[in-house]
Parts: C-alpha cells; sequence; structure tokens
C-alpha cells in the first residue's frame, strides 16, 4: 500500500536496528518512554521488541486516551443519560471502559440507555439536528488531536443555533502530563519518544520546558514502525552525546509551531482548568481545559446537574503504576487472569493501545516462551 | 385469492396470521421464486429419499445492516453462509429450509428482491429450498427481515474432517483474499461515509471444497472465517486441536483497498468477517498438489499457503510480521472498536 509499506519495510528496519545495536553501550541501559498508546501499539502489533538490544526498553506511557479518564468521569456520564433521558455520543472506544461497580457504557446501554457510537464530532452534530425533540450530549475525551474537533462542533452549534446540543468536556494536555512523570522520577526515564499526531497541533516546541527542566532528550516519533525504530536511534545517540533536545523525526506532518489555526480554536473555545483528575496520575492542576464562558450553553457540566463522582480504585489493579511507567503490565497480579481484553478491570486493558491490552493481546507468547 | 401488492405494499401483522393473507404472501413470493418440486407440494415439511452414509447438518440465522451492500444482500448471504457450514464438513449440500422473520411495515418490494436474491443464489449452487417458515413481528420488534437457514448433506466416503484433527507439521492454506465483506458492509453503513471499490465475498464454496477434497481427501480441517475474521478462526482451530499455529503476515492474501479501510479506521483486517472463504489444514504432503487445485477454481484464484501448524500447550497463533517481529495473534475481545487517535 503506497506511503504505508514504505514506512513498513522488514530490510530497512533489521538495518537500522543493526546500527542500533552498533551504537548502544552495552553497559547500560536505555529506559525509553513511548507517551502515547499509538506507539505502545505499532511496537507489540510490529514486533519491534524482537528486532531491539535487550537494553534498550520500552517504558509505556499515559497517552491512551481512554486509559487516563477517571471512573467517575464516565460515572457521572452514565448517570446523566440515565437520569435525564439525553442521547449520549462518544467515540467507540470509551464503550468497554470500567466505570464504578463493574458498570460501563456498553453495560448501560444494555439496560437501554440511548448511548450511540460515533466516528467524529460532526456526527454529533448531526444527530443534535436530527433529534430536534431530545437532548444530545457529546462525551469528549482525548488529547490535543481531538480537541479542535470538539472546538469546531461548538462553535458550529452556536451558529445555527443548536439548542439541543452539549459536550461533556473531558479533554486534557499532553505537557502537564509528560512534566508530572519526570517530576515524580520513579520511571528512570532516559529518553521520551514523543507524541506524533498531538504534536502535529502543538507542535514540536511545546517540549522544550520538559527536555531543558529534566534534561531528558525527546525525539517526536511517527506511528508507523520505522519511525518508531529511527526514533530509538536518534534517543540513543543524544543519551550517548549527553544531550537533551527536542528533535523531529516525524517532519512529514510535525512543524516547530503546530497548526496554528487549530490552536486558535481551541484557545477561542477553551480555557485551561484549575483541576483534572486522570486515572494513575491523581489530580493534576492545569493540565485539562474547560468550555469558556462565553460557550456555557454549550456545557453539559453546566446545562444538567453533573456531580463529581469520586469512585474507589480496583484493588489489585496495578493501572496507576503502569500509566506512571513504574511497572510492566505483566507484574499485575490480576494480569491475564481477572482482568483480560473481554472482562477489563482496569482501563490499560480495555482500549487497543492500552499497554495492558497491547501486552495480553500481542506480547503474550514471550512470556511463556520465557518459562521452562 | 387477493394478489399481492409488491409494488406499494408492506408486511402487515396479517401475513404471519397463518391465514390466507399469509398463504398468499408464500404463494405469491416464495414458492413461486424458489419453485421446485418439493417446495411445490405444499407441505408443512419436505419429504425425500436420503442415501446411505454420514449426513451433516447445519443452522445460521442471518441479521445484517444494511440488507443491501456491495456485492450482496442478507437472501444470498443466508443460502452462501450455510451451504457454506455445511461443505466445510466436506459434505455435499442436498438441501436447505429457510424461516423468515419479517418487521411489520416492511416493504414487499424489498422482500421481493431478498427473495429473487435467495432464489438465485440457491440454484446456482443446486441447492434448493425445500421447506419454510414466515412469522412477523410488531413493527419495532425486529430489523426489516431476519433469515434463519438450514442445511442438510452428505459427507463423501473416506472423508472425516473436522476441527479437532491439526496436527503439528500441517500446513495452513486460505482461499483468497481476507477481510472483503466486512469492508464492504462497513463502508455502506450512513454513518461511515467513505467510498471504496470493495464488494462482499459472499459466495458459495461447495464445488471448491468438492474439487479439494477430490485430491487431497485427508484434508484435516476446513472452516469458513466469518464473524471474528481469519484470527478467531485460526484460534477455534488451535483451541480445537490441541495445537498452536505459526503464520506470516506477508503471505496473507489482502487487497489494498481492505488494507487502506482498516489502517484509516484502526481496525486489524485478520479480524474482519469474510462469507466467501475458507481455511484449509492438510498435511504437509498434500499442500502443494491441494493448491494448485485450489487455483483452478474461481474462487480459490488467490489462494495461498500461510503457515504451519505446531506444538504449542498454549495454543497460541503467532504471526511474523512483514516487519519481522513476531506477535500473537489472539482472540477477539468482544466487538472490534474503531480507535479513537
Amino acid at each position: 500500500m503506497k506511503y504505508v509499506d514504505e514506512f513498513r519495510d522488514g530490510d530497512t528496519a533489521r538495518a537500522l536496528a543493526g546500527v542500533i545495536r552498533n551504537e548502544v553501550n552495552p553497559d547500560r541501559d536505555y529506559r525509553l518512554m513511548e507517551f502515547c498508546g499509538g506507539h505502545t501499539h505499532a511496537i507489540f502489533r510490529f514486533g519491534i521488541v524482537d528486532l531491539m538490544p535487550d537494553n534498550i526498553r520500552f517504558i509505556h506511557g499515559p497517552g491512551c486516551p481512554v486509559c487516563v479518564l477517571p471512573a467517575g468521569r464516565i460515572e457521572a456520564a452514565i448517570r446523566l443519560v440515565e437520569n435525564e433521558g439525553v442521547i449520549l455520543c462518544t467515540y467507540a472506544d470509551l464503550m468497554r471502559v470500567p466505570a464504578g461497580k463493574r458498570d460501563s457504557l456498553q453495560k448501560a446501554r444494555a439496560r437501554g440507555a440511548d448511548i450511540r457510537m460515533i466516528y467524529s464530532s460532526s456526527d454529533a452534530l448531526a444527530l443534535a439536528r436530527e433529534n430536534p425533540e431530545k437532548q444530545v450530549v457529546f462525551f469528549a475525551i482525548g488529547f490535543e488531536t481531538t480537541t479542535p474537533p470538539t472546538a469546531a462542533a461548538i462553535k458550529i452549534a452556536q451558529a445555527e443555533g443548536l439548542k439541543n446540543f452539549s459536550v461533556f468536556c473531558n479533554h486534557v494536555e499532553t505537557p502537564p502530563a509528560m512534566m508530572t512523570i519526570l517530576a515524580a522520577g520513579d520511571a528512570k526515564i532516559d529518553g521520551i519518544l514523543g507524541p506524533s499526531h498531538v504534536s502535529t497541533i502543538i507542535g514540536s516546541r511545546a517540549y522544550a520546558d520538559c527536555c531543558d527542566k529534566y534534561h531528558v532528550p525527546l525525539v517526536i516519533a511517527g506511528f508507523e514502525p520505522l519511525d518508531v525504530i529511527q526514533s530509538v536511534l536518534m534517543l540513543v545517540r543524544q543519551i550517548n552525546a549527553g544531550v537533551a533536545t527536542v528533535e523531529n523525526q516525524y517532519t512529514r506532518a510535525v512543524s516547530a509551531t503546530g497548526n496554528e489555526k487549530a490552536k486558535t480554536l481551541m484557545s477561542e473555545v477553551f480555557e485551561q482548568r484549575a483541576l483534572f483528575e486522570w486515572r494513575g496520575l491523581g489530580v493534576l492542576p492545569e493540565s485539562a481545559v474547560q468550555i469558556r464562558s462565553e460557550f456555557a450553553d454549550f456545557d453539559a457540566e453546566k446545562r444538567f446537574a453533573m456531580p463529581e463522582i469520586e469512585t474507589a480504585d480496583i484493588k489489585g489493579c496495578i493501572c496507576p503504576a503502569v500509566l506512571r511507567g513504574m511497572n510492566n503490565p505483566d507484574e499485575c497480579k490480576l494480569f491475564g487472569t481477572a482482568c483480560t481484553p473481554e472482562d477489563p478491570k482496569g482501563a490499560c486493558m480495555v482500549s487497543s493501545e492500552g499497554a495492558c491490552a497491547a501486552y495480553y493481546s500481542y506480547g503474550r507468547y514471550r512470556a511463556t516462551a520465557a518459562q521452562p | 385469492m387477493s394478489r399481492l401488492d409488491i409494488k406499494n405494499g408492506v408486511i402487515e401483522m396479517g401475513h404471519g396470521s397463518g391465514g390466507k393473507t399469509s398463504a398468499t404472501l408464500i404463494e405469491e413470493l416464495f414458492v413461486r421464486h424458489f419453485d421446485n418440486a418439493l417446495l411445490d407440494q405444499g407441505n408443512d415439511q419436505a419429504a425425500f429419499n436420503v442415501l446411505a452414509g454420514r449426513m451433516v447438518v447445519s443452522t445460521d440465522g442471518h441479521v445484517i445492516t444494511p440488507l443491501f451492500f456491495p456485492g450482496g444482500d442478507i437472501g444470498a448471504l443466508s443460502v452462501h453462509g450455510t451451504i457454506n457450514d455445511v461443505a466445510m464438513s466436506g459434505a455435499t449440500p442436498l438441501y436447505l429450509s429457510a424461516s423468515f422473520i419479517l418487521e411489520e411495515g416492511f416493504p414487499l418490494a424489498g422482500l421481493e428482491r431478498i427473495v429473487i436474491s435467495m432464489a438465485k443464489a440457491s440454484k446456482a449452487a443446486g441447492v434448493p429450498v425445500v421447506t419454510g417458515d414466515t412469522k412477523v413481528v410488531e413493527r419495532g420488534k425486529g430489523d426489516g427481515v431476519f433469515i434463519t437457514t438450514t442445511g442438510i448433506g452428505i459427507v463423501p466416503e473416506g472423508i472425516n474432517i473436522s476441527g479437532n484433527q491439526a496436527m503439528p507439521g500441517d500446513i495452513l492454506i486460505v482461499s483468497g483474499s481476507i477481510g472483503d465483506h466486512g469492508i464492504a458492509i462497513l463502508s455502506s453503513r450512513e454513518s461511515l461515509q467513505f467510498g471504496t471499490n470493495i464488494e462482499s465475498d459472499s459466495a458459495a464454496l461447495h464445488t471448491l471444497v468438492a474439487n479439494m477434497v477430490g485430491v487431497a481427501p485427508h484434508i484435516h480441517c476446513l472452516r469458513d472465517p466469518t464473524r471474528g475474521g481469519l484470527a478467531t478462526t485460526l484460534n477455534e482451530l488451535a483451541r480445537q486441536s490441541k495445537v498452536g499455529m505459526r503464520i506470516q503476515e506477508t503471505a496473507i492474501p489482502m487487497k489494498a483497498e481492505v488494507k487502506g479501510a482498516c489502517e484509516l479506521l484502526g481496525l486489524d483486517p485478520l479480524y474482519i468477517a469474510n462469507e466467501g472463504k475458507l481455511v484449509c489444514i492438510v498435511p504437509a504432503a498434500h499442500a502443494d498438489e491441494l493448491l494448485s487445485t485450489m487455483k483452478k477454481h474461481p474462487l480459490g484464484r488467490d489462494a495461498a499457503i500461510i503457515g504451519t501448524v505446531c506444538e504449542d500447550a498454549q495454543q497460541m497463533v503467532v504471526m511474523e510480521t512483514a516487519f519481522g517481529g513476531n506477535r500473537v495473534v489472539d482472540w477477539l475481545a468482544g466487538e472490534q472498536l474503531p480507535r479513537i487517535c
């Protein structure tokens, strides 16, 4: 397939892996955090780990939008749809994420709640136009990649005077989460594979503070497997040279300043939220956005009574530590036994971008092969 | 008896009452198009002589949205699906039965289109629909049309094909490109506006199977990778036979358009449904001859060897990626959902 096969060429991959093998210092480990679930998915789906020398360790980051959403927010959405009789629409991944008490949007739908899977924010607008007698709430989640389309939907709704459309905003920001993990220091990260799609919006310059403050190199990497391997080589070279700067491997899509139009759109509609809870990382200041008061009519949290819901952690689940890069998924007692993709307990097992699901679905044979 | 208004009429509760209105529907639609001697007898059952040997029976319910899609419709699918389930035992399918659950208000013109398509598929396959049933449910309690078909067939002497017979060393063959049906369905759903030229591969595979068992009577397993796709079928067979499998990504036939649509939607083609493909597990000694026989049949033109069966206590299916790494090809958990970013 044109424009895809070129980035998945096995011979080039093996050649690049050979270069990495020659350049790594055998006396040390290279702990590289891939921030995005998209990278985690690529690393496992294409078997990149098999090509890497043993001392390259991939630490899986929190960049999976459904994994970091706390259960309380999902429970709030379920209560909204069940108590207020709204049509709730959201991106597909979110359907199976566990809320409290083993509930999920999918289970609520089976009980009769009107929850629809959509593919874009314009589908949500279409639903509102088609159902003028019902309130339509868009359960919006994601990093900076999915924030601009939500902003666009709100602006269109305002222009059209759509009275039955609102957004339950859960958009979060990448740099603050990265800073939190680096500040904690417990993941012992030597280098970061930076987000690809997020960076097309916010630009490579957005990570400069991270690199400077914590002296950690960062390479913005595309999601294709050759992108990942080349970025690993770039990180190894920075680490060996004792350098810590932002480099951009994904130049075909990412610029230094990002997408100005999208950034303007985001700041028109959204403002910084003082505090937001992340699953695994806790309550972080200035790490998420909320809808500006000029657009309050389209803010589901203002239109409906939506209380903050606290949910207890799932006993034994180490998702928080996995999301902070401190543990590997297979170090969790629930992994592969009580928690599987069919019956996920922790959020990291739900989305194919989640570290636990990627480990389980693609990587398990390694664990069993290692057993006597 | 009053005539059906096929052009403008719709299904009414009376069409399932068992009375005169039902009889009109059956006469003017089903009997007319299915048109065979056994059905024409007008009994509640079809009676026929059976030959000596092993018989197989299989049943399959068909619910699909949309009812009409590129390359097929629920009618043809309900014939092909059950013929294939019968044929995967190596059997020659003989007869089909069909049970219709119709929703009040469904247009008769649409129903006729479905019945004509079923009749055409069954005539082309040489497997007549010899008995049937029709029920009507109130508006809102169905999804237009549900069709359950049952098929029977006879297994030729000396053929013993079953999902539990795969042996380490056996060869895995797939009969053609995977993922066509599922992508054709997805692309024709209203909510996903992307244009492709992909058509469903919906087809009856029994003549291909007849040629296969003709040259390789010692085929161990046959299965059509429908819902859950190739990945799910391989896992089912691995578990039934208590073996592992090793497959090569580069060997799996796949159309560029299917690959492209999957990339776009964040889906894995290995889990996408097929309706006209089969997976065959055969002892290595017979693999080459079988493959060349398959390639001579129009439905096996793109057949390919995709891997081997091995010993594996964990019964895992592991794929060597085009990239040179390895990954587990696991069971599908729940439904495959598109990823967010």
